[in-house]
């Protein structure tokens, strides 16, 4: 099991690595110089100059990133020159409220995608397996903003039951935060729900036909016993790599969402950061976010090698 | 959704039917079996309708889609204006029409340049193997662990905001896509006898790679770029939509959702139109790659 990890991690890293060589590489897209483009608006001499000697601009381009990276490591993303504050806290501040909603549309997701993929897979061939390939399309195929514009229509602008958009921190108020956060968890997590769906569909359509399953059931296991207990915890490997998977998926979609609903999270500072032209801040959230999907998938292959004790020989 | 919901089903039972043909290689036995498919047939005339409406859109939009009529500012669903008017007076319906352009062109181009670069890439990872290989994979993991979008975003806000490149933002996002497919593919057919076979006859590595090798991966990437391209239309609204992609006052889908959703309680029609645009584009191209993958893998079937 250790020499699993050990050998995970070994891969883990220079994908991290390469990862942040490719964000940083972005600042020489930027048109023209580079210093007077990372100011922004600004075009006092003296902040142009600042910004020169505070990111080496004068140094080739590997010596730039060394630095850039030592400072990453310590935890420093840099200094948003629009907000006049470290990359680093503007990102500890908003990313609590998208890991929550990245965390509910992740539940509803599975609350809505397992058991529709069970039901398919076990229910292969009939109206129940079409109407949930039906629905698992429709969630492919919509995109999300748009249906998060026809929520507000029908639930804030229509019933005004539910508000269109303000975020309630958990702290002040769970219920008016749930309130808020429930539009949202939805919209995003019914894309995904569409993928987890197919994903278990595919792997317990693979399981039910192995003959083990067989086996069990010709001994009269009962039907929702060999589903439940037999069948589901190997469909469950796939299931939860897979789920890890989506989670990039989830940010992204996350960046949507909040523009729509207005919650002020990961997505909108990013989005507002490339709007204000603050590019310190945009490669801060991406690389956050890479990190973020990289331990995460780090921790399905660990999670399926703790499930799974055939995976650790890998 | 109701069209969703018929169409998976009858798929699956019609299936049998196209296992008739005798020659599962022609092109005539490959038609006939996207034929024997509701959901592939619907797919494709959806596609069809879209293309034809953005070629044809000088010919059919009743109006210039940039062209501002005070008279007709947020206007409810008329016969003059079947789809409403705008916050500006532009008749919804014409823009619908020309939007259809960014986005089919969104679709093709970044998926076009994605196949571009990664099918030669995934080619050489592939059947180089050794230190080129693993260097290729290392890239492409990294490139993959930021998401979709977010590197999509990322490279707009780098390129400045434009059609062109928010096309190109996507198309760089994507190729790891078709890198690792293509890898994996080619991995896959290398290993069979055939190969073997050509390759004991002599053949240079690049011949085999090429003669041997691609045209049997081919309807795997067909599969993929055909269900990229509604990602692609889905990433180019949303760039739109944030306002990085497609820049007023030339009419997209998602740019003008970005808009309506300023005006939802007065003029609810802004939202609804370019959305189901949208959705029936990318289900289109959803309907279309599952219908493809379906009728050319023959295994599947069996």
């Amino acid at each position: 099991m250790l020499r699993f990890l050990a050998h995970r991690l070994a891969l883990a890293v220079p994908t991290l690595v390469l990862a942040s060589m490719i964000i940083f590489a972005l600042q020489q897209l930027l048109p023209g110089d580079v210093a007077t483009a990372l100011t922004g608006e600004e075009r006092d001499p003296e902040v142009i100059a600042f910004i020169r000697q505070k990111y080496h601009l004068d140094q080739p381009l590997p010596v730039r990133y060394a630095y850039w990276a030592a400072g990453v490591l310590q935890g420093d993303l840099g200094v948003s020159v629009r907000l006049q504050k470290p990359v680093a806290e503007l990102v500890l501040e908003k990313l609590p409220v998208t890991l929550e909603l990245a965390c509910l549309a992740m539940l509803v997701a599975l609350a809505i995608g397992v058991p529709m993929g069970i039901l398919s897979a076990v229910k292969r061939g009939t109206w129940m397996d079409a109407a949930a390939n039906g629905i698992a399309l429709w969630g492919l195929s919509i995109p999300n903003f748009w249906l998060g514009i026809l929520l507000i229509l029908l639930f804030s602008v229509h019933l005004g039951w539910l508000p269109a958009s303000g975020y309630v921190s958990p702290g002040e108020s769970l219920v008016d935060n749930l309130r808020a956060m429930a539009m949202p968890a939805f919209v995003l997590g019914n894309a995904i729900a569409a993928v987890m769906m197919r994903h278990t569909r595919a792997a317990m359509l693979g399981v039910l036909g192995s003959d083990y399953v067989r086996t069990a059931r010709a001994k009269g296991v009962s039907p929702l016993r060999l589903v439940l207990r037999h069948a589901l915890p190997n469909a469950a490997i796939p299931i939860i790599t897979l789920g890890a998977l989506e989670f990039g998926q989830l940010l992204s979609g996350a960046v949507l969402t909040e523009q729509v609903f207005s919650v002020p999270g990961f997505g909108k500072l990013m989005v507002d950061a490339v709007f204000n032209r603050d590019f310190a801040t945009v490669q801060g959230v991406v690389i956050c976010t890479a990190a973020t999907y990289i331990a995460l998938n780090l921790a399905a292959d660990v999670l399926s090698a703790v499930v799974n004790p055939k995976l650790r020989r890998a | 959704m109701s069209t969703g919901t018929p169409v998976t089903g009858t798929a699956g039972i019609a299936a049998p039917a196209g296992g008739r043909s005798r020659e599962p290689g022609s092109l005539a036995a490959f038609w006939r079996r996207l034929c024997a498919r509701p959901g592939a047939v619907i797919g494709l005339a959806i596609v069809v309708a879209v293309v034809g409406m953005a070629v044809l859109a000088d010919l059919i939009a009743p109006y210039d889609p940039t062209a501002t009529d005070w008279g007709a500012v947020r206007a409810a669903p008329s016969l003059a204006h079947p789809f409403g008017g705008d916050e500006v007076g532009r008749d919804v319906l014409s823009r619908i029409i020309y939007g259809a352009r960014a986005s089919l062109r969104a679709g093709l181009v970044s998926v076009g340049l994605a196949v571009a670069l990664g099918l030669p890439i995934g080619l050489v990872a592939g059947y180089a193997g050794g230190w080129v290989d693993a260097a290729i994979m290392r890239l492409t993991d990294a490139l993959l662990a930021i998401p979709f979008l977010i590197l999509a975003i990322a490279l707009a806000a780098f390129l400045g905001p434009s059609l062109t490149n928010a096309m190109l933002a996507i198309g760089l996002s994507a190729t790891s896509i078709f890198v690792r497919l293509t890898r994996a593919q080619v991995r896959a057919v290398a290993a069979e006898e055939f190969v073997e076979a050509a390759r004991a006859v002599g053949n240079p590595p690049w011949r085999i790679a090429l003669v041997h090798i691609l045209p049997n991966i081919v309807p795997a990437i067909l599969v993929q770029a055909t269900l990229t391209i509604a990602a692609a239309i889905i990433a180019e609204a949303s760039l739109s939509f944030l306002g990085l992609g497609q820049q007023p006052p030339e009419p997209s889908w998602g740019a003008m959702l970005n808009v309506a959703k300023n005006f939802m309680e007065q003029a609810p029609w802004m939202a609804i139109w370019p959305g189901v645009s949208i959705f029936l584009a990318v289900l289109a191209f959803n309907l279309l790659g599952d219908g493809l993958r379906d009728a050319l893998d023959p295994r599947q079937r069996t």
